[in-house]
């Protein structure tokens, strides 16, 4: 720390509170509150009710979160292999070779995702390859859009991993793929982690790609949250969104408890 | 098996690091590479690891060319400064890693682990992870994994400078164990450390600036050596200017008779040299050829006693062992060495 008084710590955590609070939690306790009310006329919600659950935990929604879930996985594992396989590929490049790929990786994340949906859209209407319509679409725009921060992060994570401890495997005889498996990859699991929880979070709450690309069996809970308040169902809109929150706040601390155990070892 | 670099030049962005090596280790011979950081010391060990592929030249092992061999073919060991365990292994992990990946049956990986730590007397510490031993345990844990391979080639990388003094004195007499108990096995060890080169080395490659300047036992590094650089960097020396005359060397005033063998190749008559006088060398009073100064400085060391003392203008250090009132700054003394201490060796650096 480098503040020690004692006062001025309390006053930087008060103001710290004072600009986080209204930022960050608050937004997040209003939906909270609301998903529990039927009206909110007042400065405070009324009409407490379940009601909106009962909607949230109905069959519909339900399917709409295991599509959100399945979606979420099945992209941050393919963003996961193929970030860390070309981040690996980068780390061996040539500065320029590293530098084409970094800004490769940038594109998703430069281009607004409405841009990304279109474009996949345009691309797979028609044959030879047909998407439009399948499940694979959303697979493939989720996976598009998150597996540039699942680069970076194993990118970052391999330029700070010594590259002694391959250099030694070296020495004792292990070959490419036996270092990478048994050394490199087990040296890089927490980022790893830190990667698939960053991909499946980004991807629970994918909006706009999905809306362009979505098939009518396929719908993921955040075009359920948008269909219900774009329909004026607030409220019950809320209980969905406090559903897909507390799903996703779940499968990252899940996630993280791999992590710490992966860094203990 | 031994190791020969040829004409082994490597350079990065346009520095020259390895400038045209030539080396020889003979089998079963410990070499130390000794040189302060940017010598090159590194990147010559390197090249013999395979993770530097030189410029030009060539690396042999036991005879046999590895330039283009990739380092998991070429059956060396190599422990590093950092230890580099893996952190997600548990010790007998690490030291079976390399019989794993050199497909050791089963069977023997166990008995191989457990022979390669008695090796270094971490035998009980098989089951504990890297991160609760101590900094000289996971030395160790290094030394037996790398030693585990049966390895005829042992690359040691700076393996004791991130140890505190009294480890590093410690794991210097288990290398020496561990070169007496395997005869076989040929050592290259790099090091900035002259203590370690001058105890463990049977001969010490002196490199400054990416090249070898000196390649001898310790014993004739210490006593003979042939540059300033070597002399100033293989313990300490003083260096006086001199002037060769006839059959006689003339310095601070003195003559000291010379045999053509003492002089370094190529000496012309009336050329400049230098006298190099070995600290410990010089005695208080005379002898056989006696220098007369005044004190300058003194510095108690513990052991022994340093006193800076100006001779001509020159200023001449010597150490003093066992004395319990030397001269203080000031006094006027005589400092006595015999014509067997001074060295001569030539002005400056040769290109």
């Amino acid at each position: 720390m480098l503040v020690h008084d004692r006062l001025t710590r309390r006053a930087i955590q008060a103001l710290f509170a004072l600009l986080f609070l209204p930022l960050f939690a608050l937004p997040l306790g209003v939906i909270v509150a609301a998903s529990f009310s039927t009206g909110w006329s007042g400065a405070l919600p009324s009409g407490p009710t379940l009601d909106n659950y009962a909607v949230a935990f109905g069959p519909q929604t339900l399917e709409a979160l295991r599509v959100s879930v399945v979606t979420a996985l099945v992209a941050s594992v393919c963003a996961l292999v193929i970030g860390t396989w070309a981040a690996l590929s980068a780390a061996s490049m040539g500065p320029k070779g590293r530098r084409i790929m970094d800004a490769l990786f940038m594109l998703p994340v430069a281009v607004p995702t409405v841009v990304v949906g279109l474009a996949l859209l345009v691309a797979f209407s028609r044959p030879p390859v047909l998407l439009n319509g399948t499940h694979t679409i959303v697979f493939l725009a989720h996976t598009v859009l998150v597996t540039a921060f699942a680069y970076q992060s194993v990118s970052a994570a391999l330029t700070r991993l010594d590259p002694v401890y391959g250099q030694v495997a070296a020495s004792l005889g292990a070959r490419p793929a036996r270092t990478l498996f048994l050394v490199r990859l087990p040296l890089l699991l927490p980022s790893l982690g830190a990667a698939t929880g960053l991909c499946f979070a980004l991807s629970m709450g994918e909006l706009s790609a999905t809306m362009m690309l979505y098939p009518p069996d396929w719908t993921p809970l955040p075009v359920r949250i948008f269909a219900a308040t774009d329909r004026g169902a607030l409220f019950t809109g809320s209980a969905f969104a406090v559903v897909l929150m507390a799903t996703t706040l779940l499968v990252m601390f899940a996630l993280s408890l791999v992590r710490t155990r992966a860094g203990h070892r | 098996m031994g190791i020969r670099l040829d004409g082994v030049s490597v350079s990065y962005g346009g520095t020259t690091v390895l400038d045209s090596l030539d080396l020889t280790v003979e089998p079963g011979e410990f070499t130390a590479l000794l040189g302060p950081s940017g010598s090159g010391k590194t990147t010559a060990l390197r090249t013999v690891a395979g993770f530097v592929r030189p410029d030009s030249g060539r690396v042999h092992l036991g005879g046999r060319d590895v330039t283009d061999l990739p380092p998991y073919d070429r059956g060396v060991g190599m422990v590093v400064q950092s230890y580099a365990l893996f952190p997600h292994m548990r010790v007998e992990r690490n030291v079976a890693f390399g019989l794993r990946a050199q497909g050791v049956p089963r069977n023997e990986v166990a008995s191989r682990v457990t022979e390669a730590l008695e090796m270094t007397g971490m035998g009980s510490y098989a089951r504990r992870y890297p991160r609760e031993l101590s900094g000289g345990q996971q030395q160790r844990v290094a030394i037996s994994r790398a030693l585990a391979i049966r390895p005829k080639v042992l690359l040691l990388d700076e393996p004791l400078s991130a140890l505190d003094a009294r480890l590093r004195a410690e794991m210097t007499d288990e290398l020496a164990r561990l070169h007496r108990e395997l005869p076989d096995l040929t050592v290259l060890h790099v090091t900035h450390d002259q203590g370690e080169a001058l105890t463990l080395a049977d001969r010490v490659a002196v490199l400054d600036r990416a090249r070898l300047r000196e390649y001898d036992t310790p014993r004739a590094l210490y006593d003979r050596p042939r540059t300033a650089f070597t002399a100033g960097f293989v313990g300490s020396a003083n260096l006086l200017p001199a002037r060769l005359e006839g059959d006689r060397v003339r310095v601070c005033g003195l003559e000291l008779p010379v045999s053509p063998e003492d002089l370094p190749a190529g000496t012309a008559d009336g050329a400049g040299l230098q006298v190099c006088l070995r600290p410990h060398r010089i005695v208080l009073g005379p002898a056989e050829h006696t220098l007369r100064g005044t004190v300058t400085d003194l510095s108690w060391r513990g052991s022994v006693h340093h006193l800076t003392v100006d001779v001509d203008g020159r200023s001449v250090t010597v150490e003093l062992a066992g004395h319990r009132t030397p001269p203080g700054p000031g006094g006027a003394v005589e400092l006595g060495f015999d014509r067997d201490d001074a060295v001569l060796i030539p002005v400056g650096e040769e290109p």
